[in-house]
């Protein structure tokens, strides 16, 4: 990503204290549930640099920031922000930073000068000033010629870039940035990095930023490190990732799948993590030192394994484990309640120029792919690609406008109900009863399914079992930490045990552990044959996929495994591409084959 | 670049800034209203709606009711008294030759009244003050009936006094109440519903429309990013309270123009004065819609919350359709709470009394106290805080 070497203006490291937290804490009230968000928190944060706040969801991030822009008050300790006290002196402070709040508040009824306008007016940008000024920022985000478009018709990446403009219309000293990347494509994303460090570079600017992808903390100057409304650590990101120097390994074994080495891998003692790449897994192991390859998989004598670089996410979940100890265990070998379909091979999903509109707008146009019995499938795009459309017509939900489509042997558009029949479907919201039980909701769908007395006592049993929610089974649904809430929402969606699942973006908003747990079921799930579609926005669950269809605007861009989509766009330049790399250089191409056209 | 203006004496600067602010907060505010069709529609749309739903649909006033007659023995005297009713705008005569028919008709409620002429109806008529004449009124709906009862019996009246003059005074004419109806002597309901509809009107721009645009600011998270700007409350404040008092007069105006121009109500009060308890009113309005949105913040909770608590309120306990006086004591006790009781109480009066000082006052004065009230709890109830 961009070069962030810091010169000029500003020295990092160097500057004093621009935040400081002493002994925070902060708790909120939720129904009956009191959520610690912050607890005794202490961290300095030095200016003139960009200090990543990186943890997953839910782990205080937002709260934090609140805090320093003056918006929350803290139960307990201190809050100052450019030697003022951020709870006393909030007008002060908020006169010399800005904030971008998660979901930036662009008035979408406003055009993009419009909006740039109002908070140039509110923070009495004086009108000779204000053309510069807005030149400046049109030129840096890009955003030139949309000046008269309105915000609500603006890109999500756009929108992000404009919100970001808004900030900056007068330039503040201090720059909180809540999860400015979440929901933004590849392509933007990296725009919007550039944008932010070239702001440190070039204006002295100080930016605390926070953010749920942990690759991105690589960019940051300094690194706090949040779980659980604590602080796990705060350093620079490559000190962070030299602890885990020497334990980082991808290993692969001709003709295994990466997600069977993965959980034999896995089930060993030493082994700290290991996420699917492909056909390869990436491991990383609990101690230093070169492990033994030839025993690394019993009856495996043909691994190879390379040393790799090692990145943040592995020292992040590294600490992570130590204080969870979540271990994975054999449990996931029983995810069906009932006998599996069996056999692999033959098409299940079959789709052959899909189309649906909504006005006169094309979401889905002219979608073909075909998925296998027992394969996991992805469909990787940015927000308004057409994956959540192209799942509902799947699943029964929509009318396509044309097209043809077949799940699990029926033409969804004359027999809807028996396809459905086959089908387990979790949306990307939470869609159970949040005031009823974990067991009311779990008897709940399974009745709907038509099972009752023992042979739904017996379903519920096994839900209880499988997801770990004995525990849980008489809270409120509502009063259930994200983590829980997904298992039992995959719960229900099990119950019934369907040939094919369906999953919307199920992982977003669960913390890395809690995602792999995810995974390894359906890892579990697809290897009894049953079929696993997905939708995600994590560039890195697509290795995690036997196939997978990258979306954009409607269409398919590419279709086939992830080495395959690698191997696609491989270059002198990128020898290795990512996942990333591969989705940004096809969206790249596509725009460049439509402006030529 | 710095945004810092210069060093000319800083309470200036500071105002100047304040200005600047505000007047950036209004201009955004008239750019969305102007965008956003469903404002426009409370504001300009609805009133012109429901002045013509209340101005030619609803009615309280019973005209043409089907009334039946039953004449057990037609003679000169009851085709003469039949021939008197059937001018009546009033009724519209159906005529049935017996009892039973009539009960039938008045069961199926094809009729909703029978007037029965007996047998001996010319000679009671001339001989003594006895009635001569039956009439049953259907009090299924209560209001048509009183009206209607006390409509025939103008008629009856009016028609012994035709008779009397005509025989030379031969017949003896039961006491006369000499009825004279002021302020809206043709008894036009639309007359005193369309000036308490100004009232209806202005609640849902001041209080639905404002407690609705506030909660939006909240829902998409545009009040966030305003609070960390350097602008104070009271601009927020009055950053809504301007372009929604702005509307909200508009509406106003649109509606005394339709009112005094289509439906002929007079406006015998001065304008000025319908302006200035117009203004005071839609202060109240506005306050109750900020209070909502600062308490509800969710478009959907705010507008069930205006709807329940201002709007219908305005529409049943304001004496606008019902009369307050005839409402149980305790009830009569809570109208009080309402604002637009005092409003309507005014309209009604400026538009069909005139500058009627004992009524304006006071009722202005429980206008100024409830828009004290309620904007001075927004004001202080509003946080530069999330929580």
């Amino acid at each position: 990503m961009a070069d962030l070497q810091l010169q000029g203006i500003c020295k990092a490291g160097s500057g004093d204290a621009i935040i400081t937290l002493l002994n925070v804490s902060k708790s909120f009230v939720t129904g009956k549930r009191t959520i610690q968000a912050l607890d005794n928190l202490s961290a300095r944060v030095q200016g003139c640099m960009i200090t990543g706040l990186v943890g997953p969801d839910g782990s205080g991030k937002t709260t934090l920031m609140r805090l320093i822009a003056g918006l929350l008050e803290p139960d307990k300790g201190t809050v100052t922000a450019l030697g003022r006290d951020a709870t006393a002196e909030s007008l002060l402070v908020q006169a010399s930073i800005g904030y971008m709040p998660q979901r930036f508040g662009l008035y979408e009824d406003l055009s993009v000068s419009e909006n740039l306008n109002l908070y140039a007016d509110l923070q009495g940008v004086p009108g000779d000033a204000r053309q510069d000024r807005f030149q400046e920022l049109m030129h840096m985000t890009g955003l030139g010629p949309f000046v008269s478009r309105l915000a609500g018709r603006l890109s999500g990446g756009m929108k992000q870039k404009l919100g970001l403009a808004c900030t900056l219309v007068r330039s503040p000293q201090l720059l909180l940035l809540d999860e400015p990347t979440v929901g933004v494509d590849p392509v933007s994303r990296r725009e919007l990095w550039s944008i932010v460090s070239r702001l440190v570079r070039e204006e002295g600017m100080s930016v605390l930023l926070s953010t749920s992808y942990l690759d991105e903390a690589e960019n940051c100057t300094e690194v706090i490190m949040m779980f659980e409304g604590q602080i796990l650590g705060q350093d620079r990101p490559a000190k962070f990732s030299s602890t885990m120097e020497g334990r980082t390994f991808t290993v692969s074994v001709p003709d295994m799948k990466g997600r069977i080495l993965q959980k034999k891998l896995l089930l060993r003692e030493d082994v700290t993590d290991a996420i699917v790449q492909g056909d390869r897994v990436r491991l990383v192991m609990r101690t230093q030192g070169n492990p033994d390859a030839s025993a690394l998989v019993p009856g495996a004598p043909d691994i190879t394994l390379r040393p790799v670089q090692p990145r943040f996410e592995d020292a992040f979940i590294s600490v992570l484990r130590q204080q969870r100890s979540a271990r994975i265990t054999d449990r996931e070998a029983d995810m069906k309640p009932g006998p599996s379909p069996g056999g692999n091979g033959g098409n299940v999903i079959e789709v052959k120029n899909l189309k649906r509109r909504f006005g006169d707008f094309y979401a889905v146009k002219g979608v073909t792919f075909s998925v296998e019995r027992g394969e996991v499938f992805g469909l990787l795009g940015p927000n308004g690609a057409g994956k959540s459309t192209t799942f509902r017509i799947l699943c029964g939900l929509l009318p396509p406008t044309e097209g043809m489509l077949s799940v699990a042997g029926h033409d969804l558009r004359r027999a809807p109900s028996a396809a459905r029949a086959h089908i387990g479907y979790m949306s990307q919201k939470f869609s159970l009863y949040g005031n009823l039980s974990v067991r009311e909701n779990l008897r709940f769908f399974i009745s709907v399914y038509g099972f009752t007395g023992n042979a739904g006592q017996k379903k519920i049993q096994w839900a209880l079992d499988q997801f770990e929610l004995g525990d849980y089974a008489e809270s409120t649904s509502n009063d259930l930490s994200l983590g829980h809430k997904q298992r039992l929402a995959m719960a229900c969606s099990l119950m019934h045990e369907p040939d094919i699942l369906f999953l919307d973006e199920h992982t977003s908003g669960v913390d890395p552990l809690a995602r792999r747990e995810f995974w390894h079921r359906i890892n579990a799930l697809a290897e009894q044959g049953v079929t696993v579609l997905v939708t995600t926005h994590f560039m890195e669950e697509a290795d995690y996929c036997d196939r997978l269809a990258i979306m954009t605007a409607g269409e398919v861009l590419a279709l086939g495994t992830p080495a395959e989509i690698k191997s696609g766009v491989r270059s002198a330049e990128i020898p290795e591409p990512t996942m990333e790399d591969a989705f940004i250089s096809l969206i790249q191409t596509s725009a460049r084959g439509e402006r030529s056209s | 670049m710095n945004g810092k203006p210069g060093k000319s004496g800083p309470a200036e600067s500071r105002r100047a800034g304040s200005r600047m602010r505000l007047t950036g907060l209004v201009r955004k505010e008239f750019i969305q209203i102007l965008r956003d069709p469903s404002s426009i529609a409370i504001a300009f749309l609805m009133p012109v709606v429901l002045l013509f739903l209340f101005g030619y649909g609803v009615s309280l006033d019973a005209e043409h009711v089907p009334v039946g007659i039953v004449v057990a023995n037609p003679d000169q005297d009851t085709s003469r008294f039949i021939g008197s009713f059937r001018q009546s705008r009033y009724f519209e005569l159906v005529l049935l030759s017996t009892m039973p028919e009539a009960v039938e008709a008045m069961e199926s409620g094809t009729i909703d009244a029978i007037i029965h002429l007996r047998q001996d109806f010319s000679k009671k008529l001339k001989t003594s003050g006895d009635a001569p004449m039956q009439v049953i009124v259907n009090g299924v709906d209560a209001n048509t009936a009183r009206i209607l009862s006390g409509y025939i019996e103008g008629a009856w009246i009016r028609w012994l006094g035709h008779e009397a003059m005509a025989e030379g005074a031969t017949l003896k004419i039961p006491v006369q109440m000499e009825h004279r109806v002021w302020f809206n002597s043709e008894l036009r309901s639309r007359n005193y519903l369309v000036p308490g509809l100004i009232a209806i009107i202005m609640t849902l721009i001041g209080a639905l429309l404002t407690a609705m645009v506030m909660a939006r600011e909240w829902e998409r998270g545009t009040m966030e990013a305003l609070m960390v700007t350097p602008v104070a409350r009271r601009e927020i404040i009055l950053g809504k309270l301007i372009p929604y008092f702005a509307l909200g007069i508009g509406g106003m105006a649109l509606s005394v123009l339709l009112a005094v121009f289509l439906f002929n109500v007079p406006l015998r009060g001065s304008v000025i004065v319908l302006f200035a308890a117009s203004s005071l009113f839609l202060l109240t309005a506005l306050g109750m819609g900020l209070l909502i949105s600062i308490l509800a913040k969710n478009q959907f909770v705010a507008g069930q919350a205006a709807i329940i608590v201002t709007f219908l309120p305005a529409f049943i306990l304001s004496g606008f359709i019902f009369d307050i006086n005839s409402m149980p004591a305790p009830i009569q006790v809570i109208t009080h709470l309402i604002a637009a009781r005092y409003f309507v109480a005014i309209l009604q009066t400026i538009f069909l009394a005139g500058n009627v000082w004992s009524v304006i006052a006071w009722n202005a004065l429980a206008l100024v106290v409830m828009s004290t009230v309620f904007l001075g709890i927004s004001r202080r109830k509003f946080r530069k805080r999330l929580e």
